[in-house]
């Protein structure tokens, strides 16, 4: 059973055991416009819930990319810093950032469900 | 204060454009397309900006006047043929930029276009500088449409006769359903194009007949994008009051019969930086691989000094890659100069680069 969850600063978590998989979510993308550039944390490195974990930018403006839990970095997607354009393609799938392996479950419980994001991005929006 | 709105507002909503203030006026920084898209739209086709924000000054007046704009502009102002533009700025006595402009010799005197962040006090500057002797009205009566890309001509063409004969930096009068257009082939994007100026009342019915032919409405984001590929400056980045002509690498914009007599508003300083040169200069900066370098991020040499800063920087839809322009001190500003970019706490490698990133296309004699 996957799980996924989202963050107040518009990122999105898929956790399958104990490995969670991370990226922006498209109503991030759509307020972003045409990202440009993209870079992601360190394979390896410890992340702390709410750090900075990479950063996007678009033609105008770069924004930081904030892990929404505590882990180590196992994996990156290579594929979005060649080729940034992906993530406005397809954000919540293909275009996902990195993964952690997760140091606690719980952290999940404090972040909202997609019906409570939907409502979160569109109040956030107007 | 309120924000003011253009008379093609109504057109950029129906266009689901997102807006931004600019300078006191609500402005479309992109539509629903996106910046990318527009950006090369007017690259390979057609792309109209509403650029009626910027000021629109009219100057009436005959040799007296020409005597007394050739105290204020570095220019050749007595050989300017009627309906011809020159690309100049106006100075304080150090020489530093309060605008750049363009400005065009009309039947009874000169039409000077500036930037909108600047008109109130460009005009307050000149009339104090003209002593009140001429009429001068910036007119908020008219809007400024700009229309650019390989198309454009063709698109323009169809709707307003004529144009097409235009050179680069000349203009004319051209009549369309009894209202009076001033019609210039010049731009800011790197690419052949016009800009029209007309009554409010009419502009918005003109820019609907352009987007039937083919043309698309462009925000403010692709103009940046574009006109910092085509290497151009924009006032508030490349060019301020504590920058001079010279040092902005404009200096080809500076009469040099002018030079030779002086007798302009900052010609001591430009003379001598002319002569002696400067500490630092404007460049063109190519970053290595995709980093993108904004406006203020600091410049060091290969020994670890800071030698300058940033001024504009983006990635180029064309170019496709990140470009930028930045003022450096002046000993390390030759083409191909190995420089760092502190990026978030990074220095990333760039080189000095010629200009413009973006080769220009412009038409310069059609007949």
């Amino acid at each position: 059973m996957s799980e996924v969850k989202y963050s107040k600063e518009h990122e999105w978590i898929k956790l399958e055991g104990e490995i969670a998989t991370i990226g922006i979510t498209k109503h991030a993308t759509e307020m972003l416009g045409d990202i440009v550039f993209a870079e992601l944390p360190e394979n390896g490195s410890n992340v702390e819930k709410d750090g900075t974990a990479g950063v996007v930018e678009s033609t105008k403006a770069a924004s930081d990319v904030y892990t929404p839990v505590s882990g180590e970095v196992v994996d990156l997607n290579q594929s979005i810093v060649d080729d940034p354009s992906k993530i406005n393609q397809d954000p919540e799938n293909s275009a996902w950032f990195f993964k952690l392996k997760i140091k606690d479950k719980s952290e999940m419980d404090t972040l909202m469900n997609k019906d409570e994001y939907d409502i979160f991005a569109k109040e956030s929006s107007t | 204060m309120d924000t003011k709105k253009t008379s093609l507002y109504q057109l950029h909503q129906d266009n689901k454009a997102k807006f931004v203030e600019f300078a006191g006026y609500q402005m479309p920084i992109q539509y629903s397309e996106g910046i990318v898209e527009e950006h090369r739209y007017t690259r390979n086709h057609s792309g109209i900006f509403d650029v009626s924000h910027m000021g629109q000054l009219f100057i009436y007046g005959q040799e007296d006047l020409v005597d007394d704009l050739e105290r204020i502009f570095p220019l050749d102002l007595k050989n300017l043929k009627l309906n011809h533009s020159k690309y100049s700025f106006l100075m304080s006595d150090n020489a530093g930029i309060y605008d750049d402009l363009i400005i065009t010799k009309i039947k009874d005197g000169f039409l000077i276009i500036l930037n909108a962040a600047c008109k109130e006090n460009d005009y307050k500057i000149l009339k104090e500088l003209l002593n009140d002797k001429y009429k001068m009205i910036l007119d908020e009566e008219r809007s400024l449409i700009a229309i650019q890309g390989p198309k454009s001509v063709e698109i323009l063409k169809s709707v307003i006769q004529g144009v097409e004969n235009l050179n680069f930096m000349t203009g004319n009068w051209f009549t369309l359903d009894n209202h009076n257009i001033y019609v210039t082939r010049s731009g800011y994007t790197g690419e052949d194009g016009f800009e029209v100026s007309l009554t409010n009342e009419f502009a918005d019915r003109f820019t609907r007949r352009l987007i039937d032919k083919g043309a698309k409405l462009i925000g403010l984001g692709a103009r940046d994008t574009l006109r910092l590929e085509a290497g151009l400056c924009l006032y508030g980045h490349e060019l301020s009051k504590d920058k001079t002509p010279v040092e902005a690498n404009l200096k080809w914009a500076i009469s040099k019969e002018r030079i030779l007599k002086g007798n302009f508003i900052g010609s001591d300083i430009i003379t001598k930086q002319l002569n002696y040169g400067v500490n630092k200069i404007r460049v063109g900066i190519k970053p290595e691989g995709r980093i993108i370098a904004r406006e203020k991020t600091k410049i060091y040499n290969e020994s670890n000094s800071e030698i300058g800063e940033i001024t504009s920087g983006t990635f180029g839809p064309s170019v496709n890659g990140p470009v930028a322009m930045g003022y450096v001190k002046n000993k390390f500003s030759k083409k191909d100069t190995k420089i760092f970019l502190e990026v978030r706490g990074k220095k990333h490698p760039a080189t000095i680069c010629g200009l413009p990133f973006y080769k220009k296309s412009y038409v310069k004699g059609v007949n």
